[in-house]
């Protein structure tokens, strides 16, 4: 079984790190990951830029709503997420919006990734 | 570092906090201000012998709460309150304050104070004056720079906004929506111009006082959450998040300024620039164009070139010309000129510095890119003078060994020349 590990914390804790603080953390995080990924169980890793560089499409509506800001609402849960190469944000949104279409209601929230690791998995290298 | 060094930067960087929160008790600018001096002093004097306390700003606050306090009481014939020697084995009390300034409310308290300070009933320029120095604690020199005035003049302002602030009543209150709408310009300035002090560091010895431009991007993210919506705000967060990716790369090893072209751009933190053009994008999708992210834009074509003789100059020149429409200002014109210089020459950028002359007379850069105009140019005399007058216009030692580089080798080119 894969599983997903979403990572929650304060941001205004995190953002508030030094350089050497944040290295200091990733430096650590980034054993257990070596171990992971040599036993070939890691798949991709993310971290994600700040809230404030989110952008939200509602698509509950039609056409769809595009607001600025994270995803605020506590009456829907998060499903899943993709990962999508794209050069800017609107070629995100025209990707989000062509998957609002196939399935409407909800809201899917757009966050630029700050750092990536592809996958290890075995099965995701072919 | 000497532990002086070490308590200099930790009680510049404690000080929007601390100052947020002994203004929202005493409800007064100069008993707040006067408390945090004590507290300050007393650091000083205890923080060498006693080592740091675990939460410097919890501490400040604490002493400076008690120092104003005390002396009210000293007045009133009571009983003073424990001495602050005591106060740092008082673990229980200091947990307990740590505990209460923690979290969101702790952290808007200085986002709060900005609104605050930029109270309608004052002009602008007073409003920002006075941010800078109960804020941001800046000398009244250092924003007298800022604001290209006399230090006289800054001096008055700063009074004359104080008085008026005591004048009209319950001005502590917070402000509500409607309001910070208002003073959401006055406070974009405000940001803006803190990071600045941080980024081109007057007075003070280091080269570059980051902690100043860390405190600015926090408040800009801030203002984000409070205006997730406003594209300015987005344009101001990008634009100070891509020129502080630039920071290690700023300087030499012995502090000595390295120009953007000479920069290792290996050093700019990429995920800074990552997240200044990600808002950029979103402020893009707005439509509508101001100065912060204009600037923004000029500042991501610098970060979007791997080196910098892949610099798009003939799009920041356009930028610029667009900026100085928003924002009619010598030093815009100036920072065209340079732009335009890289596509048109030397001589058309003189054509454009030659009428700033008379209103950046004393700004330090004005004399610099001037004489390095000249130079280029081939006329040696009137660059070296340019060059003297930016060098008795420098701010830190950084800016005065790089304008004497260019005097260096002028001379050594003169030598050469001349007879033997």
């Amino acid at each position: 079984m894969l599983y997903a590990i979403l990572c929650y914390h304060s941001e205004a804790i995190v953002g508030g790190w030094s350089k050497d603080e944040d290295d200091a953390v990733m430096e650590k995080l980034e054993v257990v990951h070596q171990r992971l990924a040599t036993e070939g169980r890691l798949g991709p890793v993310a971290r994600l830029l700040p809230t404030s560089a989110a952008t939200t499409l509602r698509k509950d509506s039609d056409p769809p709503l595009v607001l600025d800001g994270p995803f605020a609402e506590t009456k829907e849960q998060l499903l899943g997420f993709y990962i999508v190469d794209c050069d800017d944000l609107d070629q995100a949104l025209a990707v989000a919006q062509e998957l609002g279409r196939a399935n409407p209601g909800g809201a899917y929230e757009l966050r630029p990734i700050g750092v990536f690791y592809p996958s290890n998995l075995p099965q995701d290298a072919r | 570092m000497s532990d002086l060094a070490w308590i200099d930067g930790a009680l510049a960087a404690a000080r929007p906090q601390a100052m947020a929160a002994l203004l929202r008790y005493f409800r007064d600018l100069d008993v707040a201000e006067e408390a945090f001096q004590e507290a300050s002093l007393r650091a000083l004097r205890n923080w060498p012998d006693k080592g740091p306390p675990r939460d410097p700003t919890a501490w400040l606050i604490f002493v400076g709460r008690n120092a104003a306090l005390d002396s009210v009481r000293r007045k009133a014939r009571e009983a003073p309150l424990p001495q602050e020697v005591l106060i740092s084995d008082l673990e229980d009390a200091e947990a307990d304050l740590a505990e209460r300034l923690d979290g969101a409310d702790y952290r808007d308290d200085v986002l709060r104070l900005l609104f605050i300070c930029c109270h309608p009933d004052l002009p602008a320029t007073q409003q920002i004056a006075l941010a800078l120095r109960i804020v941001c604690g800046l000398s009244v020199a250092e924003i007298a720079r800022a604001f290209l005035v006399g230090e006289s003049a800054m001096e008055q302002r700063i009074t004359r906004a104080k008085a008026r602030v005591a004048k009209a009543g319950t001005p502590f209150e917070t402000p509500g929506a409607v309001e910070r709408a208002e003073r959401l310009a006055a406070v974009m300035a405000m940001v803006y111009l803190l990071f600045n002090e941080g980024y081109s560091a007057s007075g003070g010895e280091a080269p570059l006082r980051s902690g100043l431009c860390d405190e600015a991007i926090r408040l800009g993210r801030l203002l984000l959450r409070l205006f997730p919506a406003e594209p300015e705000v987005m344009g101001l967060t990008a634009l100070m998040l891509l020129q502080h990716a630039r920071a290690q790369a700023r300087f030499d090893a012995h502090g000595a300024i390295i120009l953007m072209e000479d920069q290792d751009r290996s050093r700019w933190n990429g995920r800074m620039i990552a997240e200044g053009l990600a808002l950029i994008d979103k402020a893009v999708r707005h439509r509508q164009p101001g100065a912060y992210q204009i600037q923004a834009a000029i500042a991501a074509l610098h970060a979007r070139s791997p080196r910098s003789t892949d610099t798009d100059w003939p799009q920041i020149a356009g930028l610029y010309q667009a900026l100085e429409h928003h924002m009619p200002s010598p030093v815009v014109t100036l920072n065209r000129a340079v732009a335009v210089s890289k596509t048109e020459g030397a001589q058309a950028a003189l054509a454009l510095i030659e009428p700033l002359g008379e209103r950046l007379s004393a700004y330090f850069h004005f004399h610099g890119v001037r004489g390095a105009m000249l130079l280029e140019e081939g006329r040696s005399g009137e660059a070296r003078e340019a060059f003297d007058r930016a060098i008795a216009l420098a701010r830190t030692p950084a800016e005065a060994a790089h304008i004497r580089q260019h005097i260096d080798r002028l001379q050594a080119e003169a030598a050469q020349a001349s007879p033997k």
